[in-house]
């Protein structure tokens, strides 16, 4: 027993100074921005640069990093993709270099300070990231389903529980709708892509979807699962299941037609890149702050409404000049046609085209 | 020779090996009093702004008035899926550790008991995916099936979940992860059964069941009970497997079978931290300080049991 004992406290011991030290090291291990203080006339970057934030923009934040540091080799960018909010609570505190949200900044976020920028400088926010959320579904021998906004916000708010039910049937006609229950599957974290799902619904059929958009799903019928991952699991696995993710994420599974204006649109980069160029922008913000206002109730049958916009956050002007040219560069690059390319490829996300990416780039030149 | 006088004591020669150890056991010690001092008070300080938490902030759908109100069913659900866990866990394990220990051949016993161990050592986040992707859509017919059957009986009652991800298979989950634990401990306690009180019991007639009853059991109690509460120490804070599994809502249900399942404190905290900010993060580290009170409880209660049955064995 002594023995036991003691070789317990050794390795509660061996325990804790490993954690110790293994936490220590981490940090030790992520050095703040340097920028090359020699040689700042000349173009070649240097340095790191740490961003935190949206998960959505993860396999994208991935195919930027490759691509900017295979063209500059000296910097090094690491991007955690915790969660948007986790990603502006660091950045205004000084935690990282840049935020990627799926949401701009907040009016009380704004109005108060940023650790890393500049005096009377304030974050901004610059689209980079537009992706269509689709909605997926798993019923037996229905292949096509089409439904409109206030069909959806009955399903996902529990007044239609049936998928033969009249509503569907109508627009419907000629499929074969079963007797079993509908099971809508909702995001159990919370979450941009139910802050875009949420504002839908809550914008074409307020009448059916009484609750303001959110990121955390506001109505108790239904499955939660967590993440992208976990709707998907959840649809492919359940019987009579539809649920909401990412379009990247739909994989095998049949995506919903949604119905805009006179027709019904499926969701795919073409549609998605279409409204988001569309869409007007925030008005009320700084000409560098571009925040996209999606339209919603566009009837357009080459736009679909149900697509997120994603932003990276950055200063306008930064205390540390070298940090601010690293992340101007980094900006300018993710907001190129080669940066945009590069994140359809990897994360089969929608292209910024047009006039929103003129205003992307533009906000990322006048970076400091 | 007076008292005070007396010989001087003889002192042992302090060979390194002994100071080195001395201090290396006193650091460990003192190191887990000062994190969990450390982890208490980050705790308390972190949740005060929570108790004063704005609906909206608390969720933002802003549907509960006040934190209580938001913990409550927290607690509940974290302390049910704890309770079931338990309830599947504890027979089994006592009968897979008596059959290592009094039935099985030797050379089985030791095969088998290696590979509970094994089960110990799977990380919950394959049995969270195991869980989502095998052991759900398996287990959905026979939700509907008990739903359709015994649908009268209140834990049973339907509409059954369409993916079979309800506290029910959590807890089911949380009982495979937690049997290991229970086995390993109830084996070794068994094992340690006086080989007399066992022998004097067959001697006597018993059967090897009434031996058991008789002179193990007894003997094991205080065991069984210490590895329980170490089973529901692991299955209380169990974080990811539930995420992953679980279909979850804030609400005290006692459905088993349903879509909307009261959800765990740890699994609601890893969900919504990324996506907090200011006094949300607040509330949810406050709803931590309570799963951290209700493990200190946990613990406390099964020191005390096992204090007063086994009469410090050093178990």
């Amino acid at each position: 027993m002594k023995h036991l004992r003691a070789s317990l406290a050794i390795g509660t011991a061996l325990t804790a100074m490993i954690a110790l030290s293994s936490c220590a090291s981490n940090e030790g291990g992520t050095p703040a921005a340097s920028g090359d203080s020699s040689g700042s006339a000349s173009t070649s970057l240097s340095g790191t640069l740490n961003g935190v934030g949206s998960s959505a923009q993860s396999n994208a934040q991935t195919a930027w990093t490759k691509g900017f540091q295979t063209s500059n080799s000296g910097v090094t960018i690491n991007y955690d993709p915790s969660g948007s909010g986790a990603g502006r609570k660091a950045f205004i505190g000084g935690g990282a270099q840049f935020a990627g949200s799926d949401s701009a900044l907040k009016d009380d976020e704004l109005s108060g300070t940023f650790a890393l920028c500049a005096s009377g400088s304030k974050g901004i926010d610059i689209p980079v990231y537009v992706s269509p959320v689709a909605l997926v579904y798993n019923l037996d021998g229905v292949k096509d389903l089409k439904l409109d906004a206030p069909t959806i916000a009955k399903i996902f708010s529990g007044k239609i529980t049936k998928w033969n039910d009249s509503a569907i049937a109508k627009l419907n006609s000629g499929a074969k709708l079963p007797s079993s229950s509908i099971t809508p599957v909702y995001r159990s974290d919370s979450s941009g892509t139910t802050t875009n799902f949420t504002d839908y619904l809550h914008q074409v059929a307020p009448s059916d979807w009484t609750a303001e958009a959110g990121d955390a799903f506001p109505y108790k019928t239904g499955e939660g699962a967590a993440k992208g991952s976990g709707v998907v699991s959840a649809v492919t696995g359940g019987k009579g299941t539809i649920g909401y993710v990412d379009n990247s994420s739909a994989g095998d599974l049949s995506v919903v037609a949604v119905k805009v204006g006179g027709g019904f649109v499926k969701p795919s980069a073409e549609v998605a890149s279409k409204i988001a160029e569309t869409s007007p922008l925030d008005t009320a913000r700084g000409s560098n702050d571009v925040v996209v206002k999606v339209n919603r109730k566009a009837i357009d049958t080459a736009e679909y409404p149900i697509t997120l916009v994603s932003y990276m956050i950055a200063c306008q002007q930064y205390k540390d000049a070298a940090v601010g040219s690293l992340v101007k560069a980094y900006a300018e690059y993710i907001t190129s046609t080669d940066g945009q390319q590069a994140a359809a490829d990897t994360a089969k996300s929608a292209p910024m085209t047009g006039t929103l990416l003129e205003k992307a780039e533009a906000a990322a030149k006048s970076i400091k | 020779m007076t008292a005070s006088t007396a010989p001087a004591q003889i002192r042992a020669r302090r060979r390194p090996g002994d100071t080195v150890f001395a201090g290396a056991a006193l650091v460990g010690g003192l190191l887990i009093l000062v994190a969990l001092a450390a982890v208490a008070i980050f705790l308390i300080v972190q949740s005060l702004p929570a108790f004063g938490a704005k609906p909206e902030e608390i969720t933002s759908t802003g549907a509960f008035p006040n934190f209580w109100s938001y913990v409550v069913p927290l607690v509940f659900g974290t302390i049910w899926a704890a309770l079931l866990a338990l309830l599947f866990a504890v027979p089994f394990s006592i009968g897979i550790a008596l059959f290592i220990s009094h039935y099985a051949p030797r050379r089985i016993a030791r095969g088998l008991g290696a590979i509970i161990d094994l089960l110990a050592a799977v990380p919950s986040v394959v049995y969270g995916a195991w869980g989502i992707y095998v052991f759900a859509p398996f287990l959905q017919p026979f939700y509907a099936f008990l739903t359709s059957k015994l649908g009268w009986f209140p834990l049973f009652s339907g509409p059954a979940s369409a993916t079979g991800r309800t506290i029910l298979t959590v807890a089911l989950v949380l009982a495979v992860m937690i049997t290991p634990i229970i086995t390993a401990l109830s084996r070794e306690i068994f094992l340690q059964t006086p080989r007399l009180n066992e022998e004097a019991a067959l001697a006597l007639g018993a059967t090897r069941w009434e031996m058991i009853s008789m002179a193990v059991l007894p003997f094991g109690r205080a065991g069984i009970v210490s590895a329980s509460m170490l089973g529901l120490g692991r299955a209380l804070g169990e974080t990811l497997a539930v995420a992953m599994v679980l279909s979850p809502s804030v609400v005290v249900s006692f459905f088993l079978l349903r879509s909307e399942n009261p959800t765990t404190i740890a699994s609601n905290i890893a969900l919504n931290f990324p996506e907090a900010f200011g006094t949300s993060v607040n509330v949810l580290i406050a709803t931590g300080l309570v799963l951290f009170v209700i493990t200190f409880v946990v613990n406390a209660a099964s020191r005390a049991i096992v204090g007063r049955r086994g009469g410090g064995k050093g178990i």
